[in-house]
Order: structure tokens, then C-alpha cells, then sequence
């Protein structure tokens, strides 16, 4: 019985099945396939070009002695908070800001998204002239005549992450901001009039009303988010290129130069190794809630 | 990974190469000399190729790396170029380890390359007693430029010929209001300027000894200290807005006469000359700070691919030929800002800082190789790490001698 029933299955969705095989090619080969195939690599001596032989951990051990790698994981760590904490607080903000129905929406709405249409390459770029001592805002209002003025983000070691942080926040907000909007606009106005007639002030009921039912939208932001930090290198070598020094080091950077400029692949992918099992450990719980949560709260 | 790659290198040549069919002495050559005057340049060697009855197919790829890896994947993926270009360094010794490159010892031998030839370039370029690259030029990457202006404004008369008149001359132009050293804050450039502390403080024996040998007694010399000290001072006399700035921004600032002196390459020339600048009125260059300062020899090679295929060797074997005649070589480098590989071409074409660096080529005991050629790529970039830390941040001596100890001898 169940096999026929497989059989009718298989017969009544053989076209279909049939049409995603190169889909399932493609996924099979080109990403599952080369992302086993750079762990393969990890554990080889591999310098220039690809070995077969075993070295254990070996490139494991010279990652985590590498001083400049450390010092990308911390700014990683560093980017990773910072960013996500004030895009996503901002962009909520300017969300609800505009759900007030504001005046020419229309023309804020555009304001705000227009950063997220540009690459990061322009991006980093921007805010690099912007930042720089010599050309940009400082320069200017010295010329203006405050001549004490001082914004030097980009040079100085102990800033220069600010300056990162800013640049993706001014980025990524807008994208926020259309998420959790176009949730807002989907809260039944009903609502609203219910909480009026209750009383209860507007910061409690988006603190504890509205956001609950947002959940979607703020995990799609966060995921989106978190996504551009883990890939974040051409805003880097456009802004500041690592520097000064090491200062502004961001892992995805490492891997790069490591396997074209320094002919490293041993020690390029097991640095990509180390990435993609931190991704998974951080997504991990995410999915599991999303797939395994929801069948046991629906049984 | 490399199956894609190929095949994205595979369709680039497809296109690159038109509707080239395959003929006697037909010549692909992988390059990254994209720029004005680097793409007159290569057009000498083209020209000068197919004059002798080639047919040069140009496959130029922007950026330095990323040329290397498509000629690097091409080998791998079995449909190689018929020669691609590299640094004068230890890039292309791990293929030919791999026997992924044909040797061209035959036109080397029939060329005297043993006694024509800098020493240091021939290191870089004999494997186990055959050649297996084509020099075609020399840069010198570590000279040190100043704007004639610039020292006048500070009333320095006679450019610095030691360590200590230069930061004499470095304090003079400090008081004058002037920006003493012009630098782009950036790993390289920081590098450059370490390597020229380090040949001009340590001289020959020192840079040999550490970036050569690695020798664990050099690296914890007095000298070496001395080298990391003297770097460190230099840090006060760079302007705030240096990091990340561009080398040929820096070399603008000695145009405009608002920096004193910059230390780059001699490709920095072409900077120079682009603005109209004269050597010796508007601007002038040192080889060194001390009269025995080691020369150091960098460049660019091209290498060959392995074939079998009859045709294929003679064509390579004529590019060889080619790039390395003594006319096409005056005319090439002349262009390109640096200088011949050999010592027995005409100098009377040259310009006048090529013809000082030919001068101290000459003599043998200046001859130094450059850092990349004593050292695996991946260490060198450690290295480098290294001397940009210390640069940026409040390192000690002690921390940067054990830190450049662990990163060349690890």
C-alpha cells in the first residue's frame, strides 16, 4: 500500500522531479561540493597549489598563532555586535517613525532605502573620502574655519572600526526599516484602537504587542544582517583596506589574501573552515526553532 | 573550485584569442601590464615578436594576483598559456617543483646568462642548475626620492648621503612647515620602507642574513635592533592623513613640494615625468644612505608553461630570444621605468637615475636580491604583518624582534 503509493507519487511527479535535478545538481556539486572539497584542503600542506596528503590540524594550529588572524576574529566580534545592535534599533526606529504617517512617506522611504541600492565598493568608498583627513569633512570645516576640528576616523587605530560600523549601519538600516515596515502596515488598525480605548501608552504597546508579532520580519532583518557581516570584505578593501596597520582586519579578508595574494590555501580554508562551522553553530538553534519548534507547537 | 575557474579562464581565452588559429609560432602570453605606460611597454615585446615572424596573442589580466592565478589555474587545468608573467621571486618555484614549466636552458646557455646576468637574478631564476624564466627587467623598489624645492624651502644644500644627515634633513624640513616623508600608509609601502632601514641601516650582510638566511642570530643582533629603532623614529616625521593613502599620492605630495621625500620604487618615474618634472631641477634620487648600500634587485619575469608540442617550445623559445635581445630590452625598459638585465646594452638612452642604478649594478658586491626572492610568499606576508604592526601600534623592540623571529623562522 505505502509503496504504491510511492510509485504514484514518483509517476504523477516525475516531470517535476525530473526539472529540479540540475537544481539539485548545481547544489550538490557546485556548493556542497566545494564546500567539502576546501575542508578536504584544510587539512592538507597545501601552499600554492592543491595536495593530497594529511597534516591533522596542523593549519588549525598556525591559524589560532596568527596574530593578525586574532586580531580579525575580535574586530569580527566587534562589527558583529555594534552593527546588528544599531541597524536593528534604528531601523525599527525609522520604521515606526514613518508608520506615524509622516508627510511625503514616500520620499523618506526612498531616503532611507537609497543606501541599501548602493554596492559596498561605492559604499565604502563615500565614507572613506568622507572620513579622510585630507579630502573630506574635516578638510572642510577647517576651511570653514573651525580650524580645531577634528574627524579622523579613518587613521587612527582605535577608531577606525567606528568608522567601519558606521558606513554598514548607514548601509543596512534602510533595509530594516522596509522590513519592519511593511510588517507594520500588515497590524490589523483594530489593534490599535483596542489599545487606545485601554490606554495603554504607544511604547508599551510596540515594546510588547507590536514586536512580538513581528517576529518574522525581525528574525528575516537579523538574518539578512548577520549574512553581510559574516561576507563583509569589499566594504573593507574599499574603506580602509585592513588598516591602519592591522587594525581594521576582518576575517573574509584574511581567507581572501591568504589564497590569492600569499598563495596559502592550507591555511586560507582552514580559516574558511573555522567561518562556516561558526555560521552553523549560530544558525543552528535558529533553524532547529524554526522547523522542529513550530511541528511541536502545532501538535 | 579549480574545474569552475578553469573553465571561466577557458571561455576568457576563447574570447581573448578571436578567431587566432593555431600557426607556427603563435605566442599567448598572460600578463597584468595594463597602464599607460606599462602597456606601451609590453607592446615593445609584442611588436619586437612578431617583427621576428610570430604572432603575439595578448591575454592581460588587471592586477598583479589575479593574473598569476589565471595562469596558475590555466597550468592546472591543463590548457596553459605559452608564457605568463610573475615577479622575479619564489611565486613560480612551487610549479616548477611540480614540473608545471618547460626550462629554458638552452637559449639561456647560448645567451652566457651565467655571466651576463646579476647574480641575484640568476638565483631567482635557476632551479637545480636550469633556467626557467625570461628576466626582462629590474626594479629597484627601494630608492629614495626628494623634491629639490621642498629642500631648498627647509635650506638643506646637499642631499643626505647617511642615516643621520637624513633625519637631519628629516628635522630641517619638519621646521620648515614641510610634511619631512611622504607616505602611503599601506602594508606594502610600510614594508618598503622597513626593507630600505634595513639595507641602508644593516646594510647587505644584515638583509641577506635575516630575510635570507633567517638566521636566529642576526635576527637577534644589536643591528637588527637598531633597524627596528631607527623605524620607529621615522614614524614622527609622517603626516596624520598617511594611512591608507595611495603611492602615487604620496609621490604628488613631492610634486606639489608640500613633502620632502618619499621611498618607493623607480616606477615611481613615471609619476614624475607625466607631471613634467625634470630629474635634478625639480626633483632628485638616492640609491642609498651609505656608499656600500646594497642594490636591490627586483622585476618581473615571464615563465613557460610545459608542452609538448614542437611548435609550442619554439615559439617559447623565441619569446625568450625576444624579450631578452639587448635593443628590445633598452626599448622595453626605457618605457617601463626600470632597467636592463644585462650589463652589456647601451646606457646613452637612459635617463639619469637609470643610469646611476646601472652604474652601481655594476659592481657585484651592491648586488642584493629582493626580499620576495629569499622567502616562501606566504612568509614573506607574515613578515609584512609584522613590520605594518609595528608601525601602527606602540609595539617594543623586544616584541617586534621575537615577532619577526616566529614569522621567518615558524
Amino acid at each position: 500500500m505505502q509503496i504504491s503509493r510511492n510509485v504514484r507519487h514518483v509517476r504523477r511527479n516525475g516531470v517535476a522531479y525530473m526539472a529540479l535535478l540540475p537544481m539539485a545538481a548545481i547544489v550538490i556539486f557546485a556548493y556542497l561540493g566545494t564546500m567539502a572539497w576546501s575542508v578536504r584542503l584544510s587539512f592538507s600542506s597545501s601552499r600554492m597549489l592543491p595536495k593530497d596528503d594529511f597534516v591533522g590540524f596542523d593549519q588549525y594550529v598556525e591559524l589560532f598563532q596568527t596574530s593578525r588572524w586574532l586580531t580579525s576574529l575580535e574586530n569580527f566580534v566587534f562589527i558583529a555586535v555594534f552593527f546588528l545592535s544599531i541597524c536593528f534599533v534604528l531601523g525599527m526606529l525609522l520604521a515606526i517613525f514613518i508608520d506615524q504617517n509622516v508627510r511625503a512617506e514616500g520620499l523618506f522611504r526612498t531616503a532611507f532605502l537609497y543606501p541599501y541600492a548602493m554596492s559596498f565598493v561605492v559604499t565604502g568608498l563615500m565614507w572613506q573620502w568622507i572620513l579622510n583627513p585630507d579630502l573630506g569633512l574635516q578638510q572642510t570645516m577647517r576651511d570653514l574655519g573651525f580650524s580645531g576640528f577634528v574627524l579622523d576616523w579613518v587613521v587612527d587605530s582605535d577608531t577606525v572600526l567606528y568608522a567601519i560600523v558606521l558606513a554598514t549601519v548607514w548601509h543596512g538600516a534602510g533595509l530594516v526599516m522596509a522590513l519592519i515596515l511593511a510588517g507594520l502596515r500588515g497590524i490589523d488598525m483594530d489593534l490599535w484602537k483596542a489599545t487606545r480605548i485601554d490606554g495603554i501608552p504607544a511604547w508599551r504597546v510596540y515594546g510588547f504587542i507590536i514586536l512580538p508579532m513581528l517576529r518574522p520580519m525581525i528574525i528575516t532583518s537579523l538574518v539578512l544582517l548577520s549574512i553581510s557581516i559574516v561576507k563583509m570584505y569589499d566594504l573593507v578593501v574599499a574603506m580602509t583596506n585592513g588598516g591602519p596597520g592591522t587594525a581594521s582586519e576582518v576575517p573574509a579578508k584574511f581567507i581572501m589574501d591568504n589564497l590569492f595574494e600569499r598563495a596559502n590555501i592550507g591555511l586560507a580554508t582552514a580559516a574558511s573552515t573555522v567561518m562556516l562551522v561558526t555560521v552553523l553553530i549560530i544558525i543552528a538553534p535558529v533553524l532547529y526553532s524554526q522547523y522542529f519548534g513550530k511541528k511541536g507547537a502545532s501538535a | 573550485m579549480f574545474y569552475k575557474k578553469n573553465l571561466l579562464a577557458q571561455t576568457a581565452t576563447v574570447l581573448a584569442a578571436g578567431a587566432g588559429m593555431a600557426q607556427a609560432q603563435e605566442a599567448e602570453v598572460i600578463h597584468w601590464w595594463t597602464s599607460g605606460g606599462e602597456s606601451a611597454a609590453i607592446s615593445v615585446l609584442a611588436d619586437a615578436f612578431e617583427e621576428r615572424g610570430g604572432t603575439w596573442v595578448d591575454s592581460a589580466v588587471a592586477g598583479g594576483s589575479a593574473a598569476r592565478s589565471a595562469a596558475i589555474n590555466r597550468i592546472i587545468g591543463g590548457d596553459p598559456s605559452t608564457a605568463a608573467l610573475f615577479n622575479t621571486s619564489q611565486q613560480y618555484h612551487e610549479i616548477i617543483g611540480e614540473g608545471l614549466l618547460n626550462d629554458i636552458n638552452d637559449v639561456a646557455m647560448r645567451n652566457d646568462w651565467d655571466n651576463v646576468l646579476p647574480a641575484p637574478i640568476v638565483e631567482a631564476i635557476k632551479v637545480d642548475g636550469k633556467y626557467y624564466a625570461a628576466p626582462v627587467n629590474i626594479h629597484m623598489p627601494l630608492w629614495i626620492w626628494y623634491s629639490m624645492d621642498a629642500m631648498e624651502q627647509a635650506g638643506i644644500d646637499t642631499p643626505p648621503t647617511t642615516m643621520e644627515e637624513f633625519f637631519t634633513a628629516l628635522d630641517a624640513l619638519e621646521e620648515a612647515g614641510i610634511t619631512p616623508l611622504a607616505l602611503g600608509g599601506q602594508r606594502w609601502q610600510e614594508n618598503l620602507l622597513f626593507s630600505a632601514v634595513m639595507t641602508n641601516v644593516g646594510g647587505r650582510d644584515l638583509w641577506t642574513s635575516v630575510y635570507g638566511e633567517k638566521d636566529e642570530a642576526a635576527i637577534n643582533s644589536p643591528e637588527f635592533r637598531e633597524v627596528i629603532e631607527t623605524f620607529i623614529r621615522l614614524k614622527a616625521y609622517v603626516d596624520d592623513a598617511s594611512p591608507g593613502r595611495n603611492w602615487n599620492d604620496a609621490t604628488a605630495m613631492l610634486i606639489n613640494d608640500s613633502a620632502g621625500f618619499q621611498i618607493m620604487g623607480d616606477w615611481a618615474k613615471g609619476e614624475f615625468k607625466q607631471a613634467e618634472q625634470e630629474v635634478g631641477v625639480d626633483y632628485g634620487c638616492l640609491a642609498g644612505l651609505r656608499p656600500d648600500a646594497p642594490y636591490v634587485l627586483g622585476g618581473d619575469v615571464f615563465v613557460f608553461p610545459a608542452t609538448d608540442d614542437p611548435a609550442r617550445i619554439e615559439a617559447q623559445n623565441m619569446l625568450v630570444e625576444t624579450m631578452t635581445a639587448p635593443d628590445v630590452q633598452v626599448a622595453f625598459n626605457n618605457l617601463k621605468g626600470s632597467i636592463p638585465i644585462r650589463s652589456d646594452v647601451d646606457v646613452a638612452g637612459l635617463d639619469e637615475c637609470a643610469a646611476l642604478g646601472m652604474e652601481i649594478m655594476s659592481d657585484a658586491s651592491r648586488q642584493a636580491p629582493d626580499a620576495a626572492q629569499m622567502m616562501d610568499e606566504y612568509v614573506y606576508g607574515s613578515v609584512q604583518d609584522v613590520v605594518t604592526e609595528l608601525w601602527n601600534t606602540d609595539m617594543s623592540v623586544d616584541d617586534a624582534v621575537e615577532r619577526f623571529d616566529s614569522a621567518l623562522r615558524n
